[in-house]
Parts: structure tokens; C-alpha cells; sequence
């Protein structure tokens, strides 16, 4: 009867029957069509039940790793070397939540996303944080049900110039042709600027960002802007990269840091106090190197934060030693950051804004207490 | 009535030699062949000149930029980034195991090695014609090597196998995991759905033909779209499947939609008569399709299959758009290190990738010339 089943249902067939054998059991067509709509209805339920969520962390604990979302490459954010070991400022702080909660830095997954994908992918629990240079804005948070638990990197519009037309800022810029690319909120910034400093000028657009830096190598144009933190990539791009300088002036608000889905506070909570323990350990002056040193520090801010007094760590849900596995497996703020993005770098990029507040930059961070 | 011929004249007989008519001419040498066909009218000659201006102008700059311009040992990107460098192919070697293998673990590297030359080794053996023990190729090739390259990719502890997970997969490797995947199971699900379409059975029929033309009327990156971003909504983490799987199944069920039509070309020019006389034998309808009708059809649509798969290989770039570290998104990655940023680095790297592709496509499509060669070969008067 198997067999001829299965003969049933091959291709071609001499005489036409309305209906589906299987084995012993004839089976109406109308039968066949109900029984796999409750099917696919029981299905849908099933697995709907199963999207319900539970508590973050206690997910990434049972699962035994974080999952990040990062940039599918963008140096000194996220971008895999040569071994294919991902690495970048967004990536170590990745690194910084799984040592806090595993003691285990390598214990951070990483998803590389577009920018279309990010947020669905978090929307969905695919990812349990993500940090990929995404800028905290309202309509992110109140409109799309988000939360940015921390601003990790200050980035905002800024000029390259050829330094060969002595200019010292953005102001100098009247007149001034300058290559940007197309449709992106870096356009929109660019025409406030020059509206709001009643100066003319005069975009040349490009589709693509290599097309708008080919074109300002060529003397397209007097100036190319981007994000700060781009124009030091792109500016190595360049034949001569020392005949071209990044202006001082940062003309929008571009606040990047990790965001984790709205509803579940602990998890908000743990994301914001490591990147504040990042800036703690940098002000306090508590490296990757000297930790173990500052383990016998009587100031009682750096005993606070290496859990030696008080237990912080476990209002976060963490062991009270959480901020000093931070620092010792990824180190501070300062040091992440020169790793990645300043003089340890290929890329060299000033502290400028994203110094600590004590060093005249805009970093501050709560004390741990 | 017709009358015989009895006796009178006899038949016309020749009765001398034909006169002798001329020799054909000589096959022509090779510089006659040239000019005649070269610069044999005005038209000829003015097509040769327009040619060869646009040779004259595209190859010098190409060759100075791939060859006499281009650097190929520098520690890093300095000596690339030199006024009037060429392409800098010490970048292409500096970066090529992460081309090759991703981030896959560098201790377990050799499992990926493993797994390439058992693959390359197996192919050959199928591909190579006359090659003793085929259908034991096919066997191995079909059943035995899937499994062991699972196990070697992804690993199986208890054999002492790491697990690697497909988040750490990349490069050329996964490129040519996609595609044969896509390959392997396109052929024989192709066919079944061209069968399929063309079965007599309302219910087989139209499943087979739905699934043809929904798949051939949605672009695929889209679907690929689709999985990563509307999936992960309906279905829970836990059950979700692997994020290199949805492309494999994707990238596999739209070549099939693709070939199916192909092959049901082939089978459409299979004549009614053969089937009908091979049913009067008493033939079994399975034995008429694989002994009668598929092999005359498959025949005919050698080069239609080839292309398809030269088609499915270049799709797999596509892949690259779900977050795949397929060999181009790798380039993508490589070319934005700093250390090695320069102004032609992303023209090395495209064309690396560039003559990557046109490789495995030539060479795919110059075997598929060679096998039609071969089956054509008792059809030749």
C-alpha cells in the first residue's frame, strides 16, 4: 500500500482520482485543506505563546553568551581584522556587559547588522543589546519603543580641508563648495549651518560617501563632511592623508551609545552602570593595569567601585567584583577608547569632546554609591 | 494499367567518366583569414579599427593599474598609498586567510581545508567523465560529503570537534558553501518540480506551478529581507533557524524555481510518441522517466542548467545583505582597515573579487561546453 501511495502521488497518472491516499486512509480534498489551515492556525499560536519574554539577563545567563548587534564594518566602531576577531569601541563595550556578567569578555556574540535591520533585530530579541554608533535621538526612544542606556562616543558633522587653505574654522567656510552625500541627515545639518551663520555655499552631492571623497581629492570641492568620526576614516583613505585637516567645529549633536528594548529596567539599569563604570574607572585613574594595585587604594570611591565596599553589584544583578572585571578584562573608558579610535590607533582621533568632564570634555558619569 | 517494361531500350547507363570539375581552393592561411575576415570591406575594416582603439585604450591603464603600477609586498598600506601606486595586491595577501575562512576559529582552520579538498576531490571525480567508480562518486558526493562537512564545519564534541557556530563562518568558503548547497539541491528538486508542473494530478500540478512563479516573480534579495527581518517577529529565538541556514534555504528554493523551468524545457521537447510507446511495452512510468524521458530532456538543456548555476554562484553575493560574511562582504570589511586605507584599495579589492568570480564562472561554463561536446558525440552523422 506504501508504494502505491507514493505512485499516487508521482507526476503522471493515467486515471484522476479527487482525493488524497495515504496508505490504508482516503482523505477528501476538502478534509485535506481544513485539516492543514488548524494546522498552520495551532502553529501560529504556539509559537506566538513562545515570543513572551522573560527577563534578560536571566535569558543571557541561561544561554551562556550576550548577543550584540554590531556594524557590519566601521573602523574603530566595529569592523573584523585580520583574523576575523571583530574589534572596535562599540565591540569592547560589548565586551565590558559580558565581563560584568560572566567574567568572561569573550563571552560576547556578535551579530553584524545594516542599519535597516538593527532595530528589528533587537525589537525581536534577536539580540539582547545593541551597539552599533546609533544616535539617540526622541523619536527612537518615545516612538519606536527603544532606550539608550548611555552616550559611548560624542560624534557629530564636521569639515575636512585641505590644509593648504589655512583655514582654522568652519566659519572660514563662506562661499565654500563642499562635497556631502546625498539624502542623509548629514545634507540637512550641513544647510542649517550655513543657514543659521547667514553664509552661502554651495553642496555638491554625491550618492555614496567613496564618490563624495573621490570627488573632494579631486578638487571637486573646497570641503568634504561627515561625521567626525568618519572623516578621520576617510581621511586615511586619501593618497596623502597629512595634506588634509579635520576643522574644530562640530556643527550637530550626533550622541552614539548601546540601546536595549523599553520594559525590562534591570537589564537598562545593568547596560548604563557598565558604561558609567567604564568613565568611573577612567576618572579614578583605575586601569586594566593597575587594578589589581588600586585593590589596596583607601579612597573610597575606587573601593565603592571595585566592590571592596558596599555591594553595588548586586543591585544590578551582578557579583559585587562586576566593575573590576570590567576594568581588568577590557579596561576603562580611556583606555577603550585609544585602543580603538585615538593615538593606539590607525585613526588618531582627539579626546576633544568625548574627554571626561574633569578634562574639559563632555563625559560624566554618576557616582558609584 | 501500369505495364512492365518488357524488352525495347534498355535503361540509361553512363557510359564514360564524369568530366573532372576543379579542386576546391586551398583552406586559406592564417593571414589570409584575417584579412578577409577582418578587413574584408569597409564595414569590416572600420569595426577591426574601432576595436582595436577601444583595446588600445582600455588595456594599457588596466595593465599599468593590475601589474607594472601595482604593489605586491608592502608590510602595510604606506607604500600603497604612494602617488601613481597601482593596485595593491599585498593587501589581497595580507588579508587573504580572512578571505578565505572568515573569522572562523585560526586553531580549527584546517577542518575547513579538510572539507574544501574532500569537496574538490569528489568533484573532480564526479566531473571527470571517464573516471572509474562514478556512481560511487555520486553516492559520496550526495550523501557521505554533506554530512562529514557538517560535521568537520560545525563540529560534533563528541568526536572531539569543537562547535563552531555559523556566526564565525566566512569568506570564500562560505561563498562556495552557498552555492554548492544551492547547486546540489537545485538539480534534483528542479526536476521533481518540472515534473511536477507538467503531472496530470490538479492538486501536484498547481502546488509545483505556484511554487515556480511566486519564487520567479519575487526578487530574492527581498525574500532574503524578509527572513531576517520578519521572521525573528513570528517565531521565538529558540526555534528560529540559524542565520546562515535562511539564505542556504533561500538561495536552494529559488534555484530550483529556476531550474525547474529549465529542465521542463528539456521535457517538453521529449515527443508524446516515446512515453505512449514506452507505455504499451508495459514500462512502469517511473522507469519511462528516468530511462526514457529524463536523459533526452536533461541532454538538451545542458546549457540552460549551466547557466543557471553560473547564475546561482554570482547570487550568492546576496547573501551578503543579511549579515552573511560571504568572500565580498569580506572584502567589504577588509578594504575599510585603517591600516591598509588607501586610495586603491577597494579597486584591488573588487577586482580580486572580480577574477575570483570570472574563474569558477568560466571554468563552470567551459566544462558545460566539454559535456555537450561529449553528448553530442553520437548525434554527429
Amino acid at each position: 500500500m506504501l508504494r502505491l501511495a507514493a505512485l499516487e502521488w508521482f507526476p503522471i497518472r493515467w486515471n484522476r482520482k479527487p482525493a488524497l491516499h495515504l496508505g490504508l486512509v482516503t482523505i477528501s480534498r476538502r478534509e485535506v485543506v481544513s485539516a492543514s489551515l488548524a494546522i498552520a492556525l495551532a502553529l501560529a499560536v504556539l509559537l506566538s505563546c513562545g515570543a513572551a519574554s522573560a527577563a534578560t539577563l536571566d535569558q543571557v545567563k541561561d544561554r551562556g553568551h550576550l548577543v550584540c548587534g554590531s556594524n557590519l564594518g566601521l573602523a574603530g566602531f566595529g569592523l573584523q581584522d585580520d583574523h576575523g576577531a571583530w574589534a572596535g569601541l562599540d565591540i569592547d563595550f560589548c565586551r565590558a556587559v559580558a565581563a560584568a556578567i560572566f567574567g568572561d569578555a569573550s563571552k560576547a556574540r556578535f551579530l553584524p547588522l545594516s542599519s535597516k535591520d538593527r532595530f528589528t533585530a533587537l525589537q525581536s530579541g534577536e539580540i539582547d543589546l545593541l551597539a552599533r554608533n546609533t544616535t539617540w535621538t526622541l523619536s527612537r526612544e518615545a516612538g519606536q519603543g527603544f532606550l539608550f542606556a548611555a552616550i559611548t562616543y560624542f560624534d557629530g558633522q564636521g569639515f575636512l580641508v585641505r590644509k593648504k587653505q589655512n583655514l582654522d574654522s568652519a566659519l572660514d567656510l563662506a562661499g565654500a563648495s563642499i562635497c556631502v552625500q546625498q539624502g542623509t541627515t548629514t545634507e540637512l545639518n550641513l544647510a542649517d549651518f550655513f543657514r543659521a551663520n547667514n553664509m552661502k555655499y554651495e553642496p555638491v552631492v554625491f550618492a555614496t560617501a567613496d564618490e563624495a571623497v573621490r570627488a573632494y581629492e579631486a578638487s571637486r570641492c573646497d570641503a568634504y563632511t561627515t561625521d567626525a568620526s568618519g572623516l578621520y576614516v576617510e581621511q586615511r583613505k586619501l593618497a596623502e592623508p597629512d595634506a588634509h585637516v579635520v576643522l574644530p567645529e562640530i556643527i550637530s549633536k550626533e550622541p552614539l551609545g548601546p540601546v536595549v528594548r523599553q520594559g525590562d529596567d534591570q537589564w537598562f539599569n545593568l547596560v548604563r552602570w557598565v558604561a558609567f563604570a567604564l568613565l568611573d574607572a577612567e576618572e579614578l585613574g583605575v586601569t586594566s593595569k593597575n587594578v589589581d594595585d588600586k585593590a589596596r587604594s583607601e579612597v573610597p570611591d575606587v573601593r565603592r567601585l571595585l566592590g571592596f565596599e558596599g555591594n553595588f553589584g548586586e543591585a544590578l544583578g551582578l557579583g559585587s567584583d562586576w566593575a573590576y572585571r570590567i576594568v581588568k578584562l577590557v579596561g576603562n573608558y580611556g583606555e577603550i577608547f585609544d585602543r580603538n579610535l585615538g593615538e593606539g590607533s590607525n585613526l588618531k582621533i582627539k579626546r576633544g569632546i568625548n574627554a571626561l568632564w574633569s578634562k574639559g570634555g563632555l563625559h560624566y558619569a554618576p557616582p558609584v554609591r | 494499367m501500369a505495364g512492365g517494361v518488357a524488352g525495347g531500350e534498355p535503361p540509361f547507363l553512363r557510359a564514360g567518366h564524369a568530366a573532372e570539375g576543379r579542386a576546391p581552393p586551398p583552406p586559406p592561411g592564417l593571414a589570409a583569414t584575417l584579412r578577409k575576415n577582418l578587413l574584408g570591406s569597409w564595414g569590416s575594416c572600420l569595426i577591426t579599427l574601432t576595436g582595436l582603439a577601444l583595446i588600445g585604450l582600455a588595456l594599457p591603464p588596466l595593465l599599468r593599474f593590475l601589474v607594472l603600477d601595482a604593489v605586491f609586498i608592502a608590510p602595510d598600506g604606506a607604500a600603497c598609498r604612494a602617488p601613481g601606486a597601482g593596485a595593491c595586491w599585498a593587501f589581497i595577501a595580507a588579508k587573504l586567510p580572512y578571505l578565505v575562512y572568515g573569522a572562523y576559529p585560526l586553531g580549527e582552520r584546517w577542518r575547513v581545508d579538510t572539507t574544501l579538498v574532500l569537496g574538490g576531490v569528489l568533484i573532480v571525480w564526479l566531473l571527470w567523465l571517464d573516471a572509474p567508480w562514478r556512481r560511487a562518486a555520486t553516492i559520496l558526493f550526495f550523501v557521505a560529503f554533506p554530512l562529514a562537512a557538517f560535521v568537520l564545519l560545525y563540529g560534533a564534541p563528541p568526536l572531539g570537534l569543537v562547535r563552531v557556530e555559523t556566526n564565525l563562518w566566512g569568506g570564500i568558503f562560505v561563498s562556495l558553501l552557498v552555492a554548492l548547497v544551492g547547486i546540489v539541491v537545485s538539480l534534483p528538486l528542479g526536476i521533481l518540480l518540472a515534473l511536477g508542473r507538467r503531472s496530470r494530478l490538479p492538486v501536484l500540478s498547481l502546488a509545483c506551478t505556484s511554487f515556480i512563479e511566486i519564487l520567479r516573480g519575487v526578487p530574492m534579495i527581498t525574500v532574503l529581507f524578509m527572513a531576517n527581518t520578519m521572521l525573528p517577529l513570528f517565531v521565538p529565538e529558540t526555534l528560529a533557524p540559524d542565520r546562515l541556514l535562511r539564505p542556504l534555504i533561500g538561495v536552494a528554493l529559488f534555484a530550483s524555481a529556476y531550474m525547474a523551468e529549465v529542465v521542463r524545457g528539456g521535457l517538453q521537447a521529449i515527443p508524446a510518441g516515446q512515453i505512449e510507446a514506452a507505455q504499451a511495452l508495459g514500462l512502469h512510468m517511473l522507469t519511462i522517466q528516468r530511462r526514457i524521458v529524463l536523459p533526452q530532456a536533461l541532454r538538451h538543456v545542458v546549457p540552460g542548467i549551466v547557466n543557471t548555476f553560473i547564475g546561482l554562484f554570482k547570487d550568492t553575493t546576496l547573501v551578503a545583505v543579511v549579515g552573511i560574511f560571504d568572500f565580498l562582504r569580506t572584502i567589504e570589511s577588509a578594504r575599510l582597515d585603517p591600516a591598509w586605507a588607501g586610495p586603491t584599495i577597494s579597486a584591488t579589492g573588487y577586482a580580486f573579487a572580480a577574477l575570483f568570480y570570472f574563474t569558477f564562472c568560466f571554468g563552470m561554463s567551459r566544462y558545460s561546453l566539454f559535456v555537450e561536446g561529449r553528448l553530442a558525440f553520437g548525434r554527429r552523422s
